[in-house]
């Protein structure tokens, strides 16, 4: 049995080794360039509809227009999934399409899109959260316990 | 400062933090082959343990869009909320606080989702 998970131990080093040396390295430095630019135009974007639309409604207050803006990019961000446009830009960025909100927009619609096929209902519906999934719970759970520590600690 | 030098050292200040987390993602990707699910888990842990500890809102000051566009500003949003309920509705108010905080963006993200699912059908990659 040792000997067994010993040959299968040595079979995944010689395997990581021969991964590390097909990986190309200088693609590492490009793909970090491409992300850095796409996220901060992403984030520039934004930034720039957000001061639009600080213009268009002085009187509403920041939290409000900051969630205007969020909406605004997320719908653009489903259109271009619908239209097949983000998972190029997904494609060439990397993570700098991904972390962005727009990247969770694109993650809800792309799978339910994917499994339209498979019915609107149990494909398609179902399939809506199988991405963002983790980033709800993980959001809810952990900003729950954010919450309920700062009660706590109000308490005293 | 004149206005306008102030106004591109905001953007400037924007684009460069929101491309530095990307970029920082990527590095995750390619160096430690953590998947891009957990990456952006990571990420928006950060952003609730930064709103926690009370650090993210001079970021937001600074960085704007920069901050509050990636995953860690959806991470910070829901531990701003959660932290405002308790304050105001108490104990259950933890749990409620995060997910009315974020509700408009999870409800627009849902609904042009269903939209668009409806009008767009999958292309061959």
């Amino acid at each position: 049995m040792s000997e067994q998970t010993e040959q299968v131990e040595q079979r995944n080093k010689r395997y990581n080794k021969y991964v590390n040396a097909v990986t190309p390295k200088s693609s590492i430095f490009k793909s970090l360039i491409k992300s850095f630019w796409v996220g901060g135009v992403t984030c520039l974007f934004a930034q720039g509809i957000f001061e639009l639309y600080q213009w268009a409604f002085p009187s509403l207050d920041t939290t409000t227009i900051s969630a205007y803006m969020l909406c605004t990019i997320i719908v653009l961000a489903v259109i271009l999934t619908g239209a097949g446009v983000f998972d190029k830009l997904g494609r060439y960025a990397g993570a700098g399409a991904f972390l962005p909100i727009t990247g969770f927009a694109n993650a809800m619609a792309s799978s339910a899109m994917e499994f339209k096929t498979e019915g609107l209902i149990l494909g398609s519906q179902t399939k809506f959260f199988s991405v963002v999934g983790p980033v709800l719970v993980n959001g809810v759970v952990w900003s729950a316990l954010a919450g309920l520590i700062h009660y706590v600690i109000s308490l005293f | 400062m004149p206005v306008a030098v102030q106004k591109i050292l905001t953007y400037l200040l924007v684009f460069a933090s929101g491309g530095l987390l990307c970029m920082l993602a990527q590095l995750l990707i390619v160096r430690t082959k953590l998947t891009p699910a957990r990456i952006l888990v990571i990420f928006l842990c950060a952003g609730i343990l930064l709103e926690a500890v009370g650090v993210f809102k001079y970021m937001l000051q600074y960085a704007k869009a920069g901050v509050s566009v990636p995953i860690l500003g959806f991470g910070a949003a829901l531990a701003k909320g959660a932290i405002e309920g308790a304050k105001t509705l108490g104990f259950m108010g933890a749990f409620a606080g995060g997910l009315t905080a974020t509700a408009m963006g999870i409800g627009v993200a849902v609904c042009a989702s269903f939209v668009v699912t409806l009008i767009f059908s999958p292309r061959t990659k």
